[in-house]
């Protein structure tokens, strides 16, 4: 069957079999290997992308035929104009990531939840990542990112400076 | 591992999806969310032929108190009653079971409706759709049913739901005043099936007497199992510890779980007793009651 999906503002074209689950539709018939496959069962959040622009979904769970005539966010879409999303700013600046492996999918469901929860608390954080594993970092750099990013991008605009 | 080949059908409307299904008959799937069906499909335990997504009826997302009832439309996922102001307010069992339903990701792609439809012997809605006596608006060609939540769930992965008929909403009764749950579950993990779960739903009487009880408990059998013996044991009597550990007594000898690495047979019987003891205690703390821990 034919899906038009629109990847990161691309709009894609593809032939593709009902069967055929989102994540490797990104991975293999688009190239954008950012989105990570990892339990493949729903389990770890790997694979998470945003669809619609604000709700999280395990791409290893959902088909690419699901995807059809709607949005997708995938981690390579939160780069602007080359410089890095607040998100990806903050895990860099709070050491939010070692083997890297997560992040894709912590990214994108903390994108997710600033969308719903501008300002969300500590456990906030924790709860709304809870459907995604790190192995690594033991989490606490990773809701330090969150919340400097949900600091930075509520942050009041600076006033121009006199001169 | 990939799913079985199928043809996938995406309806405009419900009357086109019930043409699917009546076409296509036991080959057919309803797709909601995907959250159960999809995995099923992974591991080749389902294998349909045909899928009926419906995710596109958006006339089927709603929560709305309709006559004396909430409804909750096939296509209403978790989330949507984890952030609303009517669940959190008015139906603190629902609203303690959308929090612990799979992981929070999970719950922004399933559905209620899809969950008590899959019947999976550990679901969490089948247990709280007991507790809370719940009832299935069912469609078929043929016109639209009702039934009990109790003939809905006929058996592990099977309900009522037959080829053709697609479940509409479910539907909880508005609960009366002095009326409060809670859902408990243990599981080893977020989004693990659960060890044990239970769901307590208790009236009062202007006497501080227990008018009305529902009590179920899951992962406990084949699907989820009202537990009628605490039931009538609670209805009528004044809430005592020496009662509320009947009431678990009774989920105990009604449990019938199987081992597996979560945990014994043994173990789980009794979880189930004190999960059913600790939403009793939990529903009559919100009702002011104190004192019975």
């Amino acid at each position: 069957m034919k899906i038009s999906v629109t990847v990161n503002g691309t709009l894609y074209e593809r032939e593709v079999e009902p069967r055929t689950l989102l994540v490797y539709f990104l991975r293999e018939a688009l190239g954008l290997t950012g989105t990570h496959v990892g339990c493949d069962t729903s389990s770890c959040g790997v694979c998470v992308v945003v669809l619609d622009g604000d709700r999280a979904v395990k791409s290893c769970t959902m088909f690419a035929a699901m995807a059809d005539g709607h949005d997708i966010t995938t981690v390579e879409g939160l780069v602007q104009g080359g410089k890095l999303h607040p998100l990806q700013q903050a895990f860099w600046d709070c050491h939010g990531l070692q083997c890297g492996y997560c992040t894709p999918g912590m990214l994108m469901t903390s994108y997710a939840l600033l969308k719903h929860q501008p300002n969300p608390d500590e456990p906030a954080i924790r709860e709304a990542l809870a459907g995604n594993l790190c192995r690594c970092t033991g989490y606490q750099n990773i809701v330090k990112a969150v919340q400097q990013a949900a600091a930075e991008t509520n942050a009041p605009a600076p006033e121009p400076v006199a001169t | 591992m990939f799913p079985a080949p199928f043809d996938y059908h995406r309806p405009g409307s419900v009357d086109e999806a019930l043409a699917l299904l009546t076409r296509y008959g036991a080959d057919a799937r309803v797709l909601a969310g995907g959250q159960s069906l999809i995995p099923a499909m992974r591991f080749r335990l389902a294998r349909p032929a045909v899928l009926v997504d419906i995710n596109a009826l958006s006339e089927l997302s709603y929560l709305r108190e309709v006559d004396g009832m909430l409804a909750i439309g096939a296509m209403t996922r978790d989330a949507a009653l984890e952030t609303s102001a009517l669940i959190t307010s008015k139906y603190p069992l629902l609203a303690d079971t959308s929090a612990l339903v799979a992981d929070p990701v999970v719950r922004q792609s399933g559905t209620v409706v899809g969950s008590l439809c899959h019947n999976d012997p550990a679901g969490d809605w089948g247990v709280t759709a007991l507790a809370g006596r719940a009832q299935i608006v069912i469609r078929g060609a043929t016109g639209t049913r009702t039934v009990t939540i109790d003939d809905f769930l006929v058996d592990s992965f099977t309900t009522a739901v037959g080829d053709g008929e697609l479940a509409l909403e479910v539907r909880f009764p508005t609960p009366p005043p002095r009326t409060a749950g809670s859902y408990q579950k243990i599981e080893r993990k977020v989004g693990d099936f659960a060890t044990a779960a239970a769901a307590a739903r208790i009236t009062l009487d202007a006497n501080g007497a227990i008018a009305d009880a529902g009590i179920a408990i899951g992962a406990a059998g084949p699907h989820a199992l009202r537990v009628r013996d605490a039931e009538l044991l609670l209805n009528g009597a004044k809430p005592t510890k020496e009662l509320i550990r009947a009431a678990g007594d009774a989920a105990r000898k009604l449990a019938d779980p199987a081992a597996d690495n979560r945990g014994s047979v043994e173990y789980k019987k009794d979880m189930a007793g004190v999960l059913v003891a600790r939403g009793l205690i939990a529903a009559l703390a919100r009702l002011g009651v104190e004192g019975l821990r």
